[in-house]
């Protein structure tokens, strides 16, 4: 518990800007826990009386050109913004560090799947994306599928490049000739000699899915209207921007501090890792 | 040397034509038969007949690769299904609006972010450094549509200084003066990527700084200025006009939402108004273009950057 605080002293003192970031990423995640309970209002609920109507009294933040509350809607975004992010990144790092580790450990095999790899970098991301869903189809799932494949390709990249420096280190080496399977050598030595710059990577990852979302949403091919996302707020305002600029304020205000706060969070992990490989995950 | 050439570029190909592959596959993965989906429907047997037979579908898969790469190679992408003319074209009246944007953006991109960058990594460690860093990682936060709705907001819908949308040629009436037209989406598409490119200058810098060569420039006496401007930058910039490249290839396709939000009639928009309408062949010829486009620029980057400096080695 002392540990823990002094841990936070530390960081206020010596980045005041990544606390504020780590605060307002753990009111996302209250968010997204009590949504029910925080939201004055469903999300979905419509009131044609109260419509557009501008910040203060019942409605904090104002009410869209269906009556909805701002707030509320603001309050639910924030899980289908922690869906996209951990999906994306779950999906990233699970096919991103096998290819990556094995490419590393097994070379003949490495050229296949790192060319396969460099064929995937040469489309341009967002088509690549757009692409994936015109043949998936539109929603939250593979809108997840479509961005986490982005970043498959620049995870295994980063694996390949670290695993690639461990495996020559002469504890790796020394294990190997004590006999050890190549099993153990990536449980024991590489994995765990990995997490900082995977670490590094899932929250890059994670504020990039965020823009990558609100993108796909705002061209309407990310999640169906329906849903309260932040990025669908803001496809839904934009005709009325004249009228109701408040609108377009607190969703594009949500996605840029999750996405900022995530990059404070990733370069000041970075900071603090081995100097080696500070060099690969810079993005 | 020669060797470097040869196989740098045969990788290159090879690249295009694994992609190649997935771009052809595109139309086959899309689920049930790609002509019902892009007919509609209501469509009649003879309809469907006939864009099948145009689209070759009866061949064997091989066949099909084959005759479509070698069209391709001839620059016959197909046809339009919405538009019933070549897909080339529908790219070909895109590219004005698409290649102005990018290249403006551009322009944006090199006055921002590189003497900011050049600023920051002189200044390292500095509260202007810092600030400047922290503002470059909060650009790269903000999506560019919201970007885009701001500026329509503030600077054509309220102050009337320019046009919120739309791009009328600049062989047009009005001429060179209808470049107005992309001043706001450009601003909007640079904000992120000028923060990439400051960035890179700057770790670019810093990287250089510490080779054994500014050391003793240093150690000789050189006065500090002319050691960056004669060591340091010379070299660093290499890296940074380096990345233009990519940058320049990346916009053509991240203009897709600021050509939606600008409403121009780019490639961009055409893209997403194609798979609005299931012209799926517009989207196959956009992203085949695409891709070439960048092995080309990539492959340029990298044979010229090996004639600079002859130690880079092939990975």
């Amino acid at each position: 518990m002392m540990r823990a605080l002094s841990g936070w002293r530390r960081l206020a003192v010596s980045r005041p800007l990544t606390m504020l970031g780590v605060i307002f990423l753990l009111t996302i995640v209250v968010f997204a826990a009590f949504s029910p309970w925080i939201a004055p209002y469903p999300p979905e609920q419509i009131d044609p009386v109260n419509r557009l109507l501008p910040p203060g009294g019942a409605h904090l933040l104002g009410t869209d050109h269906f009556g909805r509350d701002t707030f509320s809607r603001l309050v639910y975004g924030a899980r289908l913004a922690l869906l996209i992010g951990v999906g994306v990144v779950t999906f990233a790092l699970a096919s991103g560090v096998p290819i990556g580790i094995l490419s590393a450990l097994y070379p003949a095999l490495g050229r296949v799947l790192m060319r396969m790899v460099d064929v995937l970098m040469s489309f341009p991301s967002l088509l690549l994306a757009l692409g994936l869903i015109v043949i998936l189809g539109q929603g939250v799932f593979n809108a997840i599928l479509a961005i986490g494949l982005i970043y498959l390709t620049t995870t295994a990249r980063i694996v390949y490049g670290v695993a690639l420096r461990l495996r020559a280190e002469p504890y790796v080496e020394a294990a190997r000739s004590a006999g050890a399977g190549t099993w153990w050598i990536i449980t024991r030595h590489i994995l765990p000699n990995m997490v900082s710059p995977l670490l590094v990577q899932a929250s890059f990852v994670f504020a990039f899915a965020q823009l990558g979302a609100a993108s796909l949403d705002f061209l309407g091919l990310g999640a169906p209207p329906e849903i309260p996302s932040w990025g669908n707020m803001l496809a839904e305002s934009r005709i009325y921007i004249t009228r109701a600029s408040w609108l377009l304020l607190w969703p594009g205000l949500m996605i840029v501090l999750t996405a900022f706060s995530l990059n404070l969070v990733g370069d000041a992990i970075r900071d603090r890792m081995d100097p080696r490989f500070r060099e690969m995950v810079r993005k | 040397m020669g060797r470097y050439f040869l196989k740098r570029t045969g990788a290159a190909i090879i690249t295009l034509i694994a992609a190649s592959i997935i771009i052809f596959g595109f139309i086959h993965l899309i689920p049930g038969d790609p002509v019902y989906v892009m007919l509609g429907d209501g469509a009649t047997p003879e309809q469907v007949a006939l864009l099948r037979d145009r689209l070759g579908l009866d061949e064997p898969l091989v066949v099909q690769y084959l005759i479509w790469v070698g069209n391709a190679l001839q620059g016959d992408l197909g046809q339009s299904i919405f538009f019933e003319t070549p897909v080339t074209q529908v790219i070909r009246e895109g590219a004005e609006t698409s290649i102005l944007l990018a290249t403006i953006t551009m322009i944006w991109i090199v006055v921002i972010g590189v003497p900011i960058g050049i600023l920051s990594a002189i200044r390292q460690g500095s509260w202007i450094d810092q600030g400047l860093s922290g503002l470059a990682m909060l650009m790269a936060s903000v999506p560019t549509f919201w970007v885009g709705l701001y500026l329509i907001l503030i600077f054509a819908a309220g102050l009337g200084w320019f046009p919120s949308s739309g791009y009328p040629s600049i062989f047009e009436e009005g001429g060179l003066s209808n470049l107005r037209y992309l001043l706001l989406p450009s601003i909007a598409l640079a904000a992120p990527n000028a923060a990439l490119i400051l960035r890179l200058t700057r770790a670019s810098m810093l990287d250089v700084a510490r080779e054994d060569y500014v050391r003793t420039a240093r150690a000789k006496g050189i006065r500090p200025y002319r050691v960056v401007l004669r060591h340091i930058l010379r070299n660093a910039l290499l890296a940074v006009v380096s990345a233009f490249g990519f940058t320049f290839a990346a916009l053509i396709s991240e203009a897709v939402v600021t050509e939606t939000v600008f409403a121009l009639p780019g490639i961009g928009r055409t893209v997403v108004q194609s798979i609005m309408r299931r012209d799926y062949p517009v989207i196959q010829g956009v992203i085949l273009i695409t891709v070439c486009l960048y092995l080309v620029i990539n492959l340029l980057v990298d044979l010229s950057y090996r004639l600079l400096d002859p130690r880079v080695e092939l990975e």
